[in-house]
């Protein structure tokens, strides 16, 4: 891969028809970014102990089980899904659009990162992430979700996760050959019969496009995942509840005038 | 179609008790200060001690809601004037997102909290010393200013949680009215609670009640609309878990509607005046204070 440059569009294309579930990408995340990891747990989901997105973990291994009882066929790639999951870095961000202190910001790699010294744990971009990555560590009380690497980045190096990756089902490029690559990925899978695979977030449909963008063997909502109608921003909910509000405070006080201004007789 | 029977796929914030609180005190010092102002301008000379009471009891309300807000922040809590001051190296300046109801309700508390503080001391000044801290034209004018931020206040908390990616509280438009006429069904109740203290201030007392009640229609109206939003949306089994908090909220909004009924003859003044309406009206008041803050734990709660 050529030199990592500032200015230029970076991000994550998983195919998530070659991960294994290894988990070297949490590993390495964890490793790079000293994430200490939540208290193990047993979830019984599958192999699947480290549940979801949160503050110290960056990267996690879904695991969809769609394995019949009794297998007739090799389940054609779709009876184990696994997907390494990791903040998406939209292109219009809820997280960054509700953030209040400005510490939700775009790298010079077009990628999201929470400045730590900004912000102040008022929990609002956990509230509109659709995809409940971001989470907070009580000490020192911010935020914190997958910074794509931004320090490596800096440092001309690509994301730990994607470098442990043994599968290449975690790709890290210019956003431009992601997506060509991609398209290849997906020509190649619909020629040989797969047809239920699908890109998500490759084109402007969810969230103007993502940065780190999937392909996936099966609907988004397998994958936890908005479909493109479900896939919003919060500000929609702006306008109506301010004009609900409105309307409601009019009424108020023409039925408070109303109240005080009847008659008392005595 | 802006709501959609949507799939949510976000983590709860983990809003719990501090912002409950604060929703409480804010609903209630802006729906107070409203009240006040409603009193001052448009009733009759009478009400003015029961405006009085409004401006009082605002001010301190108010004054809760950033400490709330603060002691929400955990480790950060130092960093609560980020809020309003951009601190990003290269990029340092006062902050305001209009698009963002949280960073508009920074700023509006703050102001808000001026006019908050000037009307209570203008209110002590006249129960003291009989003497206003503003002349009349000027003092309506800055209560009518300060009632538009107050409606502000008492309201935004709803739009704060639609702005958001979370069930129930994404799938809805009747938040921040409902919230609003909540907050000023809980001013009208505390400031009827209030007026046992203040027995010349009991010519208010059914005019009050009056107001209670048209504001309760209006909480009902919008209470069914937020039910049938959500369930619109598919999300009704995340607010049925919390079925004794809305009972307990519409209790209050019952007992708002029972003493709903036009006013009676009430002398100006008199002890006698306020013993005789003063239980029935203590355990309304008291009904209603605790279905605000009960709706405002079930909305919350349903969503976490």
């Amino acid at each position: 891969m050529a030199a990592i440059q500032a200015g230029q569009e970076y991000g994550f294309f998983t195919d998530t028809s070659v991960c294994i579930g290894c988990k070297a990408c949490e590993v390495a995340c964890k490793e790079w970014n000293q994430l200490q990891g939540d208290n193990p747990s047993f979830l019984a989901d599958s192999f699947d102990n480290t549940g979801s997105l949160d503050a110290q973990n960056w990267r996690h291994v879904k695991f969809i089980e769609h394995v019949p009882d009794e297998s007739a066929t090799t389940g054609d790639g779709a009876a184990w899904l696994m997907m390494s999951d990791v903040c998406k870095h939209c292109k219009h961000a809820s997280c960054m659009e509700v953030c209040p202190t400005g510490a939700i910001i775009r790298t010079e790699f077009n990628t999201v990162f929470i400045q730590q010294d900004v912000c102040n744990g008022c929990r609002n971009c956990i509230a509109a992430c659709p995809y409940g990555v971001i989470g907070m560590i009580s000490k020192p009380g911010t935020a914190h979700t997958c910074t794509l690497c931004y320090d490596r980045l800096q440092g001309g190096l690509e994301p730990a996760c994607a470098k442990a990756c043994p599968t290449q089902s975690i790709q890290f490029g210019p956003l431009a050959d992601l997506q060509q690559a991609a398209d290849v990925r997906l020509a190649a899978l619909h020629s040989q019969g797969q047809t239920q695979a699908q890109l998500y977030g490759r084109d402007d449909k969810v969230y103007g496009g993502l940065n780190a963008f999937f392909l996936l063997m099966d609907k988004p909502e397998t994958y936890g995942l908005p479909n493109a109608d479900n896939a919003q921003l919060p500000s929609r909910n702006n306008v109506a509840g301010y004009l609900t509000a409105a309307v409601t405070g009019a009424l108020a006080v023409v039925a408070g005038l109303v109240a005080f201004r009847r008659r008392v007789t005595g | 179609m802006i709501y959609l029977a949507a799939e949510h796929f976000a983590s709860p914030p983990q809003w719990t008790w501090y912002i409950l609180f604060y929703f409480f005190f804010a609903g209630l010092a802006g729906g107070s200060y409203v009240l006040a102002t409603l009193l001052r301008v448009g009733g009759d000379a009478r009400d003015e001690p029961a405006s009085r009471i409004g401006f009082l009891v605002s001010f301190p309300a108010t004054l809760l809601c950033p400490i709330l807000l603060t002691a929400d922040l955990g480790a950060s809590w130092s960093r609560f004037w980020h809020m309003l001051v951009d601190v990003t190296p290269g990029d340092t300046g006062l902050i305001l997102h209009y698009w963002s109801p949280m960073s508009m309700g920074a700023w509006a508390l703050l102001i808000f909290g001026f006019f908050s503080f000037v009307s209570f001391v203008d209110a002590w000044l006249m129960d003291r010393r009989r003497r206003p801290l503003l002349p009349a034209p000027v003092g309506k004018l800055f209560n009518i200013v300060g009632s538009l931020l107050g409606l502000f206040i008492a309201s935004y908390t709803g739009v704060l949680l639609s702005v958001s990616n979370q069930p129930v509280w994404s799938d809805t438009w009747a938040l921040s009215g409902l919230f609003l006429a909540s907050g000023l069904s809980g001013g009208a109740a505390l400031i009827m609670l209030l007026v046992r203290n203040r027995p010349e201030a009991a010519f208010s007392l059914d005019r009050l009640r009056l107001a209670d009640g048209y504001f309760s229609i209006l909480e009902l109206v919008l209470l069914i609309a937020f039910f049938v939003t959500v369930a619109a949306a598919g999300e009704a089994g995340r607010i049925v878990p919390w079925f004794p908090l809305w009972i307990v909220a519409i209790i209050g909004i019952g007992a708002s509607l029972l003493g709903f009924r036009p006013p009676r003859l009430r002398p100006t003044g008199g002890g006698a005046a306020v013993a005789g309406v003063a239980m029935e009206a203590t355990v309304v008041s008291v009904l209603v204070l605790i279905a605000v803050l009960a709706l405002r734990a079930a909305v919350i709660f349903s969503a976490q």
